[in-house]
C-alpha cells in the first residue's frame, strides 16, 4: 500500500477514513479503547500534502496504525485497560510513538488489553475482552458446528490471546496496517499467533522502552505486529536505536535493513528444542512444527535437536520476577499526583489504600501482594535472588545452544489455537498465564528476539504460528528465515465479510496484504 | 556507680550541588514556588525512566576521595520502597547493595577544655556514601485536615555520608559535621548549609559500661543546626544513662530533637520496624567508573568518568589549607582553624598580611580578637565587613610605622567600624591621636604634668 500511496492510486485521508469505518463496522470486536478520528484524519491530510509535494517521509507516511493503551500517547487518553488511569491523558508521546509520527504515521487509537498487560487472553480489561476476529471469518464459521440454530455472533467467539489482543485483532481484521504491543511472556506473540500476524518480539535493548507503562522492566519490549514479515522489518527499522531518555538501550548505532530473498537455506542451522514438546501442547501443532522442521530439512538446512534444560523451571522463575517488579512498579498509582483518587478522605493511608483498591483489578492486586511477599527482607534471598540465578541458567542455555552452531530456533508460539471465551474464563487468569506462556516467556528471560509467523490454520478453521527465537540484535537473520518461512506456507488471507464490503483492491491484493 | 560509655555514629546526607536533579532533567533551586521545579519523572507519571546526571556521579567521587574511600569502580541502584505523600513513585533510588564509595575517615580537631591552645585530633571511620533521591516536600495543614505536597525537592541528588559510631559525644559530633561541612564546600560537591535543608543530620546513640555489648541505640532526627547536634547528642546520652540507672530500658526507636525545649521525644510517625523491600533498580545498568588504568583506548571521554582525573583536580582540603597558612603565616595551628571556621576570614586575613608590614604573627592578633569579635557581637558576616581589608591594613601600617599607639589603634578602629568612610589616617587627625615623635615636645609635656603635679612629685620622691 506504500507503493499506492507513492503512486498515487489511493491517498493517505482516503485510506485512513476507509480504516475509521472498517473500524465503526468492527466494534463488536473491542479491538479499541480509543479511535483518534480526528487528529488522525489531520495526520492524513498532512501525510497528503507531502505526498502531493512529492516529499513523502518514507515508507511509513500517511500508514494508518494502531497502539497498545498501555504506551503514552500525550493528548489521547491511555488508560492500560485500567480504572486507575480512565481518563489519564499523558502529556508526553512514547519514544516509538514519537518515531512513528515522526515517519509520518497516521495515529487512529489505542486497542484493547488485560489490565496493565497482565494476562494471555485480552479478557481482564475494565472495557471488556477483546474478540478474535477469526471468530467471524469464513472460514472458522465453516468448520465450526452451530449449536443452536438461534446462535448468534454473541455466544461462540474466540479469543485473540494476550496480553497485546485488541493490536492483534486491528491488524488482523485490517482496521490497521502495523499496531504497536508490548511484549512481556510473549504479550504480542501470543495473540499474533492466535490472529495470524506475524508478530515480533525485538532483542531488549534494541527499542526503547521510554513512554511504555512497565509492567517488568527488565523483560519488557516494545512490540510489532504486522501481516506480514517485510513491514516488520521495516517498523523496526524506525523504531530501533538508542534513546538517551531509556538507559537500558543499547548505545551501538542501528541500521535499519531491507530483508534479501533468501533462496538458500543450505547454510542454516536450525535448532528444535525438545523441551519445547511442552505438556498439553495440541497434537495438530506437534505435527505442524514437525512438518516446518522438515521443511527446512527438505530446502537443504542443518535440523538438530537442542537442549534447554531449565526451560521447566522458567514458569516459576518468571512469576517470582514479575510480581517482584509489579509489586515495585505500581507502588506510584496512589490517587495522589494523576489518575484515580478515591473520595475516602480518612487519612493518607486510608485515600492510598482505596484508591488502589478502586483502581486495580483482581489480577493486578493479586500480583502486587505476591511480589511483596517475595521481596520482604526475610523471604528476599529465598525467592527473589534464586530466581535471578536461575534466569542466568535459562539465558546461558539458550547462549550455549547459539554457540553450538544453530542460528535460529524454531518451536510452536502456543500450546493450542485459540480457545472460545466461555471455556477460556474457566480458569483464572493466574492459571491461564502460567500455561500459555510456557513457550514464549524464555526468550523474554534471556531478552532474546523472536518472532512468531502465522503458519497455517487448524482444524476448527484457526490461526497456528510458529516461533522462531534468534541470538541477540541478529533480528535481520531472524526476519530473514522468518521471511523465508513466510514465503514456503503461504498463510491464507482472512476471510472477513467486513473487510470484503469496505475493501476496492486496497486492503487486500494478491496473497497478503502488506504496506512495503 | 559503673562508668558509662557513650557511642555517637552519625548519618548525614549532604544536597549534591548541581543544575540538574539526579535522574531528570528539572532544576535544582531553593524556595522556588511550589511544584514548579517537576518533570515528568519527578512526579512519577507511568513510563518514564530514570536518566544518571553525571555531574551528580563526579560530586560523589570527589566526596568519596577527599574523605580517604575506595572508589568502588562498579556501584549499584536499588529501589527502597514506602508509602509516603512526599515519595511520587513510592520508592526512592539509592545505593544499599554497593554504594559508590566505602571505608574512608574523616580527621577533626577538637579544643581539650574549651582552650583554644589545646587541640586535640580525632578520626571518624566514613563506612560508606551512597548516591539517592531526595523526597518531596509535605506540610500538614491540620485546620483543614489536608496534607500539602511541594515536589520541587523530589528527585535532587544527595550523598548519604556515613559515619561510624567513633564518637563519644556532642563536641565531637558537631567537630565531625563542622568539618565535613568544609570539606564540602571547599569541594563544591555541596553547599551544605543546614539552614536550607542542604546538610541533614541524624544520630545514632546508645551507651554501654566498659566490656559490655553496645547498648540499644535510638535514632535523633530533626536537627537544624550544629550546635543543636552537639545538645540533641548530650541530652540523649543523658537520658539513656538516667534511664538506664534508674532501671529502665532504652527502646530501639526514632526521637525527634525539641529545639525549644532541647530535649528529644519519641516521634509519632515511625511505628515499629518498615521492610522497605530493596529491590535491584531495574532501568539503571551498573555504575562503571574508570580510572587511568582500566580505561578503554577508544572511549568517549565525554561518556566517562575517570577517578584518577577527578583527583588530581581536587582543590586543597581545609586540613591541607590549614597546614599552610601555619607554615606560609607562621600563626599557631588554633589560629588556623578560626580563620577556617569563619566564611572569608581566611582571605581577608591573607589581604591584609598582603597591604602591610606588619607581621602575620601580630597581623592575625587584630584579625581573631578585634575584627572577628566585632563581627560576633553584631552578627555579622566577613562580607559584611564594614571595615575592609584594605582599611585595616592602613591603621596596621600607621601602627607598624609607630605612628599611632596600639591604645590609639584600637580607638580608630573603634572608629572604623561605624562606616563612616573615613579612612583610618583622617580619624588619627580628627581624634589627635599621633604619637609625638619630637623628643623637646616630649620633655615639655612631662614638664608640664610634673609641675602640676607638686604634691605627688614630692611623695614620689621621698619614696
Amino acid at each position: 500500500v506504500s507503493a499506492a500511496l507513492k503512486e498515487g492510486r489511493v491517498t493517505p485521508t482516503e485510506l485512513c477514513q476507509r480504516c475509521l469505518v472498517l473500524i465503526k463496522s468492527t466494534k463488536f470486536l473491542n479491538a479499541y479503547i480509543t479511535v483518534a478520528e480526528e487528529t488522525a484524519l489531520k495526520q492524513a491530510e498532512e501525510s497528503e500534502e507531502r505526498y502531493k509535494r512529492g516529499q513523502p517521509l518514507g515508507t511509513l507516511d500517511g500508514i494508518p496504525i494502531a497502539v497498545k493503551d498501555n504506551f503514552n500517547t500525550a493528548g489521547i487518553e491511555t488508560t492500560c485497560a485500567s480504572n486507575m488511569l480512565k481518563g489519564y491523558i499523558s502529556p508526553y508521546n512514547a519514544t516509538v510513538v514519537q518515531k512513528l509520527l515522526d515517519h509520518g504515521a497516521v495515529l487512529l487509537g489505542k486497542t484493547n488489553l488485560d489490565e496493565f498487560a497482565m494476562g494471555s487472553g485480552s479478557t481482564d480489561g475494565v472495557f471488556g475482552p477483546v474478540r478474535n476476529p477469526w471468530s467471524y471469518s469464513k472460514q472458522y464459521k465453516e468448520k465450526s458446528v452451530p449449536k443452536s440454530l438461534s446462535e448468534d455472533k454473541e455466544s461462540d467467539w474466540v479469543i485473540t490471546g494476550g496480553s497485546s489482543g485488541g493490536s492483534a485483532a486491528a491488524v488482523s481484521s485490517f482496521t490497521c496496517f502495523a499496531a504497536l504491543g508490548s511484549d512481556t511472556g510473549g504479550s504480542t506473540r501470543n495473540p499474533a499467533a492466535h490472529c495470524g500476524v506475524v508478530g515480533l518480539k525485538p532483542t531488549y535493548g534494541l527499542i526503547s522502552r521510554h513512554g511504555l507503562i512497565p509492567l517488568v522492566n527488565s523483560m519488557d519490549v516494545p512490540g510489532i505486529l504486522t501481516r506480514c514479515v517485510d513491514d516488520a522489518a521495516v517498523l523496526l527499522g524506525s523504531l530501533a536505536g538508542h534513546d538517551p531518555k531509556d538507559s537500558t538501550t543499547i548505545q551501538d548505532d542501528f541500521k535499519p535493513f531491507e530483508l534479501p530473498n533468501l533462496t538458500d537455506v543450505s547454510k542454516l542451522s536450525i535448532g528444535i528444542p525438545k523441551e519445547y514438546h511442552a505438556p498439553g501442547l495440541s497434537s495438530e501443532i506437534l505435527a505442524l512444527w514437525s512438518k516446518a522442521a522438515d521443511l527446512f530439512k527438505n530446502a537443504g538446512a542443518k535440523v538438530v535437536e537442542v537442549s534447554l534444560p531449565h526451560t521447566r523451571y522458567s514458569i516459576v522463575c518468571y512469576h517470582v520476577l514479575c510480581t517482584a517488579e509489579v509489586a515495585s512498579n505500581m507502588a506510584r498509582f496512589d490517587g495522589l499526583e494523576y489518575g484515580h483518587r478515591s473520595d475516602m478522605k480518612d487519612s493518607t493511608e486510608s485515600m492510598y489504600a482505596a484508591t488502589r483498591r478502586e483502581g486495580f483489578n483482581d489480577v493486578v492486586r493479586g500480583r502486587i501482594l505476591s511480589g511483596n511477599y517475595f521481596l520482604l527482607k526475610q523471604n528476599y534471598e529465598k525467592y527473589f535472588v534464586k530466581a535471578q540465578k536461575v534466569r542466568r541458567l535459562i539465558a546461558n542455555d539458550f547462549l550455549k545452544v547459539f554457540m553450538s552452531g544453530v542460528d535460529v530456533l524454531l518451536t510452536p508460539t502456543t500450546l493450542s489455537d485459540a480457545a472460545p471465551y466461555t471455556e477460556f474464563i474457566q480458569e483464572d487468569n493466574r492459571t491461564r498465564s502460567a500455561q500459555d506462556d510456557i513457550l514464549t516467556q524464555a526468550a523474554n528471560m534471556a531478552g532474546l528476539p523472536a518472532i512468531n509467523v502465522p503458519t497455517a490454520l487448524s482444524e476448527r478453521g484457526l490461526p497456528v504460528g510458529l516461533q522462531f527465537i534468534g541470538r541477540s540484535f541478529q533480528e535481520k537473520q531472524l526476519l530473514t528465515v522468518a521471511k523465508w518461512f513466510e514465503k514456503q506456507v503461504q498463510f491464507p488471507v482472512i476471510e472477513l465479510e467486513e473487510v470484503k464490503r469496505h475493501d476496492n483492491g486496497v486492503f487486500q491484493h494478491q496473497k497478503s496484504a502488506s504496506f512495503s | 556507680l559503673a562508668p558509662w560509655i557513650p557511642v555517637v555514629g552519625l548519618e548525614i546526607h549532604a544536597q549534591i550541588s548541581s543544575n540538574s536533579k539526579l535522574f531528570s532533567g528539572s532544576q535544582v533551586q531553593f524556595a522556588a514556588p511550589p511544584n514548579s521545579l517537576v518533570s515528568f519523572f519527578d512526579a512519577s507519571l507511568p513510563g518514564t525512566l530514570p536518566v544518571l546526571n553525571r555531574r551528580c556521579v563526579e560530586a560523589a567521587v570527589m566526596t568519596g576521595l577527599a574523605l580517604n574511600c575506595s572508589i568502588n569502580k562498579k556501584s549499584l541502584f536499588d529501589r527502597k520502597h514506602y508509602f509516603y505523600a512526599d515519595l511520587p513513585a513510592g520508592y526512592q533510588i539509592t545505593q544499599q547493595r554497593v554504594p559508590i564509595a566505602v571505608n574512608g575517615s574523616l580527621s577533626y580537631s577538637l579544643c581539650i577544655d574549651n582552650r583554644m591552645s589545646q587541640m586535640v585530633t580525632k578520626t571518624v571511620r566514613i563506612k560508606q556514601i551512597q548516591l539517592e533521591q531526595d523526597s518531596g516536600k509535605s506540610l500538614h495543614d491540620d485546620t483543614r485536615c489536608q496534607t500539602l505536597v511541594d515536589l520541587n525537592r523530589a528527585g535532587v541528588g544527595l550523598m548519604e555520608v556515613v559515619m561510624e559510631p567513633d564518637m563519644c559525644c556532642g563536641e565531637e559530633a558537631a567537630a565531625a559535621v563542622r568539618e565535613l561541612q568544609l570539606i564540602l564546600q571547599t569541594l563544591g560537591s555541596s553547599q551544605a548549609v543546614m539552614a536550607e535543608g542542604q546538610l541533614r543530620v541524624d544520630a545514632n546513640v546508645s551507651v554501654h559500661h566498659p566490656g559490655e555489648p553496645y547498648g540499644v541505640r535510638t535514632e535523633v532526627k530533626n536537627i537544624n543546626s550544629i550546635r543543636f547536634l552537639a545538645k540533641a547528642v548530650d541530652y540523649e546520652i543523658q537520658r539513656q544513662i538516667e534511664e538506664l540507672e534508674n532501671g529502665g530500658t532504652i527502646l530501639n526507636e526514632t526521637r525527634a530533637f525539641d529545639s525549644k525545649l532541647g530535649c528529644t521525644v519519641p516521634m509519632r510517625d515511625k511505628e515499629g520496624k518498615q521492610d522497605y523491600r530493596f529491590m535491584p533498580e531495574p532501568n539503571l545498568p551498573p555504575l562503571i567508573l574508570y580510572d587511568t588504568k582500566s580505561l578503554p583506548a577508544n572511549m568517549n571521554h565525554q561518556q566517562v568518568i575517570n577517578i584518577d582525573w577527578i583527583q588530581e583536580r581536587l582543590p586543597d582540603l581545609p586540613s591541607v589549607k590549614r597546614e599552610k597558612l601555619v607554615e606560609q603565616y607562621g600563626i599557631l595551628p588554633e589560629h588556623s582553624f578560626t580563620l577556617l571556621n569563619e566564611d572569608g576570614l581566611a582571605e581577608f586575613f591573607e589581604s591584609v598580611v598582603k597591604q602591610t608590614q606588619m607581621k602575620p604573627k601580630k597581623v592575625i592578633g587584630w584579625i581573631l580578637n578585634d575584627l572577628l569579635s566585632y563581627l560576633k557581637q553584631h552578627s555579622l558576616t566577613v562580607k559584611e565587613s564594614p571595615v575592609s581589608s584594605i582599611l585595616l591594613a592602613d591603621l596596621l601600617n600607621l601602627l607598624e610605622k609607630k605612628e599611632i599607639s596600639s591604645t590609639a589603634a584600637k580607638r580608630v578602629l573603634a572608629e572604623l567600624w561605624k562606616g563612616e568612610g573615613k579612612t583610618p589616617l583622617e580619624i588619627v587627625k580628627e581624634q589627635k591621636l599621633e604619637l609625638l615623635q619630637d623628643q623637646k615636645e616630649l620633655e615639655q609635656i612631662c614638664q608640664a604634668v610634673i609641675d602640676g603635679q607638686e604634691n605627688e612629685v614630692i611623695m614620689m620622691v621621698l619614696g
